[in-house]
């Protein structure tokens, strides 16, 4: 599938810093999907209009459905960016052109180009379920990166069943034909979630959550009580592919999800998001670190957000699992790191906090903002539309390239919705301009789609045209 | 004219003359200055360690590996032409170059490479991948043939002066491929900046791709002409 050009793709940076040279996106790609009672209906890519010179800066102004229904569109990547810039195996006469749209429930794949006509994408290919889990051997596949072997996608499931383990398939960045399991020896990895990479220093690290048994009906309380959740990072030889280290958070420490190494490839620390500890409810911010340039890796619980208790008025507002609690639990559901590796944006789905936390020293980050919007008990609403009470919070984060702009859509994931807010998520996007110098979040007045903009879908992933903070990895300081 | 020299006359091969020298150095230049076949590598390191010599150091590994797949190349195309007669020699030349062309220009797949942190050898076996794999030895062909006399016309000892002669085709090409490599590597990392990547890296694979066709297309025409 894949063509070559005369020039670098524009889109692709050698560095960090020149990627935040980048111009504003005009475009952001919204994964959406259906769920719900009756007829169903298909998930689709919105395209978000994000330039505010435009007519229709706000607005959905593109809807491709995939071919089927069910697939639980969550995350998306690209099949190519920056890193096809690193000088091992240079190749930047490809195009990013394709978003690949990951069915999570259905195990299968989309590839999805946005090229010719970014208001109006179109399906390129598709891999079947039973394709890819036969290829891959493994199901579920959650989140992508491209990097030096090809496009990588982590999957929550082993290829049959509902059960792990979960792990890494490779897929060929020009044929988009599945090539296989990535891992030679996942040691003791069997949850799987995120993953992310130290490019220049052959080092991969992976995160964990649930087998597909653990999440697709909800979150099951007797597991999470019992700790049996994901709890541990990994770190792999990106090289050999084999298990080199694991590290451990603690048994009370639930949900280890989003990884975000530092984007300056010289520096080895990175963060993840804890969704909860099962002894007070609070979550918490770790950050890995590499003792010296070869040396191990460790991590350190670097930022705590209490849960936050409920009176006795508002209990029953509480969905049925957290009223023996009393409390709301913040639920970090999401973090993305700025490309200057300076602020770190964390996604509260229990309260609806969004909090910035400045991480200029990684190990003391300092909170220096917060939005709230939704909230299980607030249920805070969008200046642009005051009187509606909005459910869901800011859960998935977007910034982008130039850290001006950050982009949030309230959905976390179908089944975990409903137990959260039993009486609907809705569907929202919410955008906030960062002033460049004192990092000062405002929410954008002008930027809230919702309801039925979304056309009854819920969303979650953002990408933004050209790449963003999640997207894009480099090889140059 | 050095593809004219390539079927000439009854002495066979034109010798290692300047036009074969000239021909070697810019092939060699015209390799180093891609970036993907291994300033960029050499410029890497030099940025992670902040130091030229750690640029310079590198380039010399990256040149090694690229002599290690050239001059055995070159070896073995010099051999086979002074055991076969001229014209088979360059109809065989003339097929590969074209084969190889297009399977360049045409393949989908890119040359593979995980690895950020390598040992000096291992740098060097990159190199001599990168280098195998996109035929630096093969486009050597046409002034082997030029330096090569044929076995029909053969003198005794001819044989180890046409070896002699594309060692140090070889070791020209690797020279020209060096200072290339070396004087881009160097303007970027103190003059311009990574900044030219995005600007001015032209797909200069498939510049090498036509450049075998070429290559190829002219041998054809000489041999033909016969």
């Amino acid at each position: 599938m894949a063509t070559t050009t005369w020039r670098p793709d524009p889109t692709f940076y050698p560095s960090p810093t020149l990627a935040a040279e980048a111009p504003q996106e005009r475009y952001a790609y919204v994964a959406t999907f259906w769920r719900g009672e009756g007829e169903p209906q298909k998930d689709a890519l919105a395209v978000v209009s994000a330039d505010p010179a435009a007519e229709d800066f706000g607005q959905v102004v593109g809807w491709t459905e995939m071919p089927n229904v069910g697939d639980e569109l969550h995350h998306h990547g690209w099949n190519a960016c920056s890193s096809a810039l690193c000088p091992g195996s240079p190749h930047p006469h490809v195009e990013r052109r394709y978003l690949l749209l990951m069915g999570l429930r259905s195990s299968r794949i989309h590839f999805v180009d946005v090229k010719d006509d970014p208001r109006n994408p179109t399906v390129a290919k598709v891999i079947e379920p039973e394709e890819y889990k036969a290829r891959s051997g493994y199901s579920r596949p959650h989140t992508a990166h491209c990097g030096p072997e090809g496009i990588y996608v982590t999957n929550l499931g082993s290829a049959e069943g509902d059960e792990g383990p979960g792990g890494i398939a490779l897929l060929d960045h020009d044929t988009f034909e599945v090539k296989g399991t990535w891992e030679k020896d996942r040691g003791d990895q069997y949850l799987a979630y995120d993953f992310w990479w130290h490019l220049n220093h052959d080092r991969m690290i992976t995160s964990e959550w649930g087998t597909p048994r653990q999440v697709e009906d909800g979150l099951l309380p007797e597991d999470l009580l019992a700790g049996r959740y994901g709890n541990k990072l990994h770190v792999f030889d990106l090289v050999r592919r084999t298990h080199l280290q694991t590290l451990e958070l603690g048994p009370q420490y639930q949900m280890a999800l989003e990884l975000r190494p530092a984007h300056d490839p010289a520096k080895q620390y990175g963060f993840v998001g804890v969704v909860i500890s099962i002894e007070d409810l609070s979550g918490s911010i770790w950050c890995w670190q590499r003792d010296g340039d070869d040396g191990d890796f460790t991590i350190t619980k670097v930022f705590d957000i209490p849960a936050e208790p409920v009176g006795d008025e508002d209990v029953e507002r509480l969905p049925e699992m957290l009223r023996p609690f009393r409390a709301v639990p913040p639920l970090i559901t999401d973090i993305d790191l700025s490309v200057d590796d300076r602020f770190l944006y964390v996604s509260c789905f229990g309260t609806g906090q969004a909090i910035q936390l400045d991480v200029t020293d990684p190990l003391h980050p300092k909170q220096v903002g917060e939005i709230r919007l939704g909230g299980i008990i607030t249920r805070a609403a969008h200046p642009a539309a005051p009187d509606v009470a909005l459910a869901g919070a800011p859960q998935m984060v977007e910034i982008s390239r130039d850290g001006r702009r950050v982009y949030w859509t309230n959905s976390l994931y179908g089944a975990w919705d409903d137990q959260f807010y039993p009486d609907g998520v809705g569907a929202w996007m919410a955008k906030a301009d960062i002033d460049p110098d004192t990092g000062r979040m405002t929410l954008d007045e002008r930027f809230f789609p919702h309801g039925e903009d979304f056309r009854g879908n819920r969303v979650h992933q953002t990408h933004l045209e050209g790449g963003d903070a999640s997207s894009d990895s480099y090889c140059f300081s | 004219m050095l593809l004219a020299h390539t079927g000439h006359g009854a002495g066979g091969g034109g010798g290692l003359d300047t036009a074969a020298l000239l021909a070697a150095v810019g092939l060699g230049l015209f390799h180093g200055v891609n970036p993907a076949m291994g300033w960029l590598f050499a410029l890497s390191f030099g940025l992670q360690e902040r130091s030229r010599r750690a640029l310079l150091r590198s380039l010399a590994w990256i040149v090694l590996g690229h002599e290690a797949s050239v001059l055995p190349s070159a070896l073995v195309i010099t051999l086979f032409a002074s055991q076969v007669s001229r014209g088979v020699a360059m109809a065989v030349v003339a097929s590969t170059l074209l084969v190889f062309g297009v399977v360049l220009l045409l393949r989908t797949r890119h040359f593979r490479w995980v690895g950020m942190r390598l040992k000096p050898w291992q740098l060097a076996w990159w190199s001599f991948l990168m280098s195998t794999a996109t035929g630096a030895g093969l486009m050597l062909a046409p002034v082997l043939l030029h330096t090569t006399s044929s076995h029909e016309h053969a003198v005794s000892g001819a044989l180890a002066g046409d070896l002699g002669a594309a060692v140090v085709v070889s070791l020209v090409h690797a020279a020209g491929m060096a200072s290339a490599a070396g004087a881009v590597a160097l303007v970027v990392y103190q003059v311009v900046g990574l900044r030219i990547l995005r600007t001015h890296w032209v797909n200069l694979d498939r510049v090498w791709a036509l450049a075998f066709l070429v290559a190829g297309l002219g041998v054809a025409l000489a041999w033909w002409r016969g």
